[in-house]
């Protein structure tokens, strides 16, 4: 009976004591499959250029970290429920996020744009290179009527829960018919097949996927920024509510600003920004 | 608890479940012939129909749904010869896609399910049947198969059930049934357990009420 009691009893404190590291350690949730983002190499190892700012911020905070893999689509109720403190997966700063979720200040930006596959009739569209739809203005508005007569009875794919996503429902090229899929993976094998006339994501995703796969994805039309874009890629972290809990959620923004700060100031983003992008998209 | 959002989305959900009930009656139907056709050939005396109907439902029993599925959509479209040939025509579509990794699936079942019924028919029938001069077709149509229906209902059931749970996994392949437009609304609202909660419910009524239906036709052809 003793020892079965003293078995309990270290159980419990082992338990404790878990738990007390546990809080000292900032939980980071990122995707691992939206390349150069996040991902994994063949040993399953996360990598990408989330996994090594986050490792380099972490080290400005003076914490222990912990990188954890949760699916896209899941990502922000899983911050919610506080399965990890921090989100680092290519989020971008949006106000339909910032209603339920807090984000840091933006480290990196990046611009969406069209694909499609070699030799499609929407190679060639007229458009500016690039619209910011926060801007707005004629050209802007010339650019994406263009953009909906081209999308008209074609099948659009994006993955789920996307800024992408958010731009295609939100009817500034008018109504599309969208395609929704769990990972950018999944987009892109669909556009291979010729399921999807065209997708739509990071540029940065085609360009990765193109020269991976050898595939002839072209890019179209203009870059998007802006409007439903959102305001560059920044950690994202729940909301401060009341109690040690909420002062813990809310000293963890501050200190996540904080360390982008630093981290910008020695240039640690730019560099590593450039290592995966292959150009400089910190911010 | 957000209990506007439980009422805003039941409407929507409901509409889903239009194609869930769809994808699920199209499947049985394909999935009730394939499997009349392999339990057959199952208990036919040629030994190469007997291990081919054998391997079939082997190999469908034997894989998850989900790697079916993921098969059909994913991996066929890989192929270049297949996208350049007919069948890319129905193999474009996710909803035939699905339907057809179901179907597969609810045969490969139904064609165990039935085997096992038409197994369990007393000698005697199909004897009293033969000495009364009735041809072995029609002994076949006539006497064989509507025992064996009786026989298997239950199964057979359990097996609707299990098909319509099974046809949540539709939304991977970028279906709006059900499940899809479930996570669909979460993707918006960030909410999972208001939004599966109704949705599960919805699946559970559907259960409801294929388990009366069951119920019913069991008391109603009871001999």
């Amino acid at each position: 009976m003793n020892i079965f009691k003293k078995t309990i009893i270290s159980v419990l404190a082992s338990l404790f004591i878990m738990t007390n590291v546990y809080s000292d350690t900032i939980k980071i949730g990122t995707e691992g499959a939206y390349p150069p983002w996040n991902s994994k190499d063949a040993s399953g190892k996360l990598i990408g250029f989330e996994v090594e700012l986050a490792w380099t911020l972490c080290r400005y905070i003076g914490k222990q970290c912990e990188i954890v893999e949760q699916d896209w689509d899941g990502m922000i109720p899983a911050l919610l429920m506080r399965k990890f403190d921090a989100i680092m997966a290519g989020m971008s700063i949006t106000d339909e996020r910032l209603k339920t979720i807090n984000f840091s200040q933006g480290y990196a930006d990046e611009v969406a744009q069209l694909a499609v596959m070699k030799g499609s009739d929407l190679e060639g569209m007229d458009t500016p290179s690039g619209i910011n739809l926060s801007i707005g203005g004629g050209a802007v508005k010339k650019a994406l009527k263009t953009i909906e007569g081209a999308l008209a009875g074609k099948t659009v794919c994006v993955q789920t829960a996307t800024i992408h996503q958010n731009f295609l429902d939100s009817g500034d090229v008018g109504s599309v018919n969208v395609r929704t899929y769990k990972t950018q993976d999944e987009v892109n094998l669909d556009l291979a097949s010729g399921r999807c006339d065209v997708a739509l994501a990071a540029a940065v995703a085609f360009t990765d996927y193109a020269e991976k796969s050898g595939k002839p994805v072209v890019l179209v039309g203009p870059t998007f920024s802006g409007g439903a874009f959102g305001n560059g890629v920044g950690v994202g972290i729940r909301k401060g509510g009341s109690g040690a809990i909420g002062e813990r959620d809310a000293q963890l923004l501050k200190d996540f600003n904080m360390a982008i700060n630093k981290a910008r100031k020695n240039g640690d983003i730019s560099r590593i920004a450039t290592k995966w992008f292959g150009f400089d998209a910190s911010m | 608890m957000d209990l506007e959002l439980m009422i805003n989305s039941f409407p929507k959900l409901l509409n889903a479940s239009v194609i869930t009930i769809k994808l699920l009656s199209l499947s049985l139907f394909f999935g009730l012939f394939i499997g009349l056709f392999f339990a057959v050939m199952r208990m036919s005396k040629n030994i190469i129909f007997n291990k081919f109907a054998y391997g079939y439902s082997y190999l469908f029993r034997g894989t998850p749904l989900l790697v079916q599925i993921f098969i059909i959509y994913f991996g066929f479209g890989q192929i270049e010869f297949i996208r350049n040939s007919f069948l890319w025509i129905i193999l474009k579509e996710p909803y035939w896609c699905a339907i057809i990794a179901f179907a597969l699936n609810t045969g490969a079942y139904t064609s165990e399910i039935l085997r096992s019924a038409f197994q369990t028919i007393k000698k005697g029938y199909i004897e009293a049947g033969k000495s009364l001069g009735i041809s072995s077709k029609i002994i076949f149509y006539k006497i064989q198969i509507p025992i064996a229906i009786r026989q298997s209902l239950p199964a057979y059931g359990n097996e609707i059930i299990l098909m319509l749970k099974g046809t949540s996994l539709a939304s991977t392949v970028t279906l709006m049934d059900l499940t899809g437009v479930a996570k669909y609304i979460i993707s918006t609202t960030f909410k999972p357990i208001e939004v599966f909660i109704v949705a599960g419910s919805i699946y559970l009524f559907m259960t409801f009420i294929i388990h009366n239906l069951i119920k019913f036709l069991e008391r109603k052809y009871n001999y």
